[in-house]
């Protein structure tokens, strides 16, 4: 199922916690969602699981338009919050079971299909015990599982690895990257890594506004617009390389990355600058000891588009 | 329909869990059982073979522990964000109303079940009136349920459990007493109409054994707008409801 949001806007007050988004996310498409803190997000997410209705917009999801099928549409949307909030007196046996049924899953298929949640999330050991006597992580787990129960096609988690630990998190990416070949994923995250392991496209938003949508690859190339090489070249005086560089004919410009050492960054448009490089070095009798694609990080990206 | 059963199955599985339940259970048995047999103008005072004496006790206690138990209803879940969950899921505003309301509804009739002891007691000291003990069941239930409503309401409008106890109680307090006394001092169709309102009046003629048309629909419209404004209160955060 696939989810078309058309000029969404969302006030709280005078305030527009979501201002005019218009957002497709296709069928198997794992979405990464991104944004400051009060970027809009989290009321983004509620409306399209129709838990708050927008002000103005539509949401279309399968085809349908949320607001005339809501009861029909949240059969198949599975939503983990970004509170996580759960019963925390029932066990998580108990509590999945409730999930199930209320989910409309048929009766004598629920034991098995709550065994089967049990058992992705890694739950076994803990499956009596009540829910609020579980550690964050394993609440988690049981949010991701309560989430998935009903095997929807689109599912809508909201920071799905906050408060796990490093190899819980390795598991619930892989995780959600095995849920993603055949489910629609709108994903959000403060973790920057994060979005480049597990999803097929980055979405950015700041202040209630778009303010990037690509590939991890694409937003990199606009953010940059050439390459960068990192290069280390000994044996030879600084100033000397440097003028020999940028005499380098697809060579934009050069900068002393640190003087001391000999390294250089070289701006560039075209890949066989690196062989032109080495073959300047050969000829000069210099040594090149370091060579580096240096790319910009998405961190800095990320802090280029939301910083102002 | 088969959604608001698996809600209420689960708040009342989550009344006996929390021990809300057994308390609520030991403290009615107790009270009504004191002020029905043993103390104050207790049965054997009044010397009659009726429940009449139970039935003004029961009027008191419920109207006390009925707001203890609604206040955590809806507020607990608003607090807790559960209620996000919850909503998320195919489920609407009314069914998670409905099934709540439910559940507290058979909570408290499974606390009148057990006083079903006292008619047993009483038939085998004297002649019981049946059809009044009946009629004076159905007061109390039904006005457990314009109660239950009325919580229900009052825990919908806060996340704050105190707050839903005390306005659940006062709210009732005007059908339950204050309507009354207003009337009392008044004169004509305006005072009519405020001792019409009063609670106590229609539960007084039900449970004296007089099945009144009027009475039962002045319970059922107290259930209907409390359950009804808990919707309205409840949908505020403004989700499509179709």
């Amino acid at each position: 199922m696939d989810i078309v949001i058309e000029n969404l806007t969302k006030k709280y007050g005078n305030q527009k916690a979501v201002d005019n988004i218009s957002l497709k996310v296709a069928t198997g498409e794992i979405l990464g969602f991104l944004g400051p803190n009060g970027a809009g997000k989290t009321t983004t997410m509620k409306i399209i699981t129709n838990f708050i209705a927008p002000d103005e917009g539509k949401v279309f999801i399968g085809g349908k338009l949320l607001s005339e099928n809501s009861l029909d549409i949240k059969k198949h949307i599975g939503y983990l919050s970004e509170s996580n909030p759960l019963y925390h007196d029932m066990p998580v046996i108990d509590f999945l079971e409730f999930c199930a049924r209320v989910q409309g899953i048929e009766k004598s298929r629920i034991p098995s299909r709550v065994a089967e949640m049990v058992k992705t999330t890694g739950l076994n050991r803990e499956k009596h015990k009540k829910i609020g006597e579980l550690s964050k992580g394993y609440q988690q787990r049981v949010g991701l599982a309560q989430a998935i129960i009903h095997n929807p096609e689109i599912l809508i988690l909201d920071e799905p690895t906050s408060g796990l630990d490093p190899n819980q998190i390795a598991e619930i990416r892989k995780l959600i990257r095995e849920l993603g070949r055949e489910k629609t994923v709108i994903l959000s995250t403060h973790i920057l890594p994060e979005v480049e392991a597990t999803c097929d496209r980055i979405f950015i938003i700041n202040k209630g506004k778009i303010v990037a949508d690509g590939t991890a690859e694409t937003l990199r190339k606009q953010a940059q617009g050439s390459d960068i090489l990192r290069v280390k070249i000994e044996d030879g005086e600084p100033d000397h390389i440097f003028k020999s560089l940028q005499a380098i004919k697809s060579v934009s410009t050069v900068e002393f990355a640190d003087r001391k050492l000999n390294k250089f960054d070289i701006h560039c448009s075209a890949s066989e600058v690196r062989r032109e490089i080495f073959r300047l070095c050969v000829d000069k009798n210099w040594v090149l000891t370091e060579l580096t694609p240096y790319e910009t990080k998405l961190e800095d990206i990320f802090r280029d588009l939301t910083m102002n | 329909m088969k959604t608001i059963w698996i809600i209420a199955g689960r708040e009342l599985n989550s009344f006996f869990d929390s021990l809300i339940a057994f308390v609520m259970l030991i403290l009615f048995l107790g009270f009504s059982g004191f002020f029905t047999w043993i103390s104050g103008a207790d049965i054997f005072i009044v010397g009659q073979a009726s429940l009449r004496t139970f039935f003004s006790i029961a009027y008191w206690t419920l109207f006390f522990f009925i707001p203890a138990l609604t206040m955590r209803l809806i507020a607990e879940e608003k607090k807790t964000g559960t209620i996000e969950m919850l909503l998320t899921k195919p489920v609407t505003d009314r069914q998670v109303i409905l099934g709540k309301y439910i559940a507290t509804l058979l909570l408290i009739i499974i606390a009148l079940t057990f006083t079903l002891p006292y008619v047993i007691t009483i038939s085998r000291i004297g002649n019981l009136d049946f059809g009044g003990t009946i009629c004076g069941y159905l007061a109390l239930i039904l006005m457990s349920a314009a109660y239950t409503s009325i919580g229900i309401f009052a825990s919908s409008i806060t996340n704050n459990q105190i707050v839903a106890f005390l306005s659940a109680l006062f709210i009732g307090l005007f059908f339950h007493i204050i309507f009354e006394v207003i009337a009392g001092g008044m004169k004509g169709i305006f005072g009519q109409v405020i001792n019409s309102l009063s609670l106590s009046v229609h539960f007084e003629s039900l449970s004296r054994g007089v099945v009144d048309s009027k009475d039962i629909i002045y319970f059922g419209s107290i259930i209907f707008m409390g359950l009804f404004l808990s919707e309205v209160s409840l949908s505020k955060r403004n989700a499509y409801s179709q």
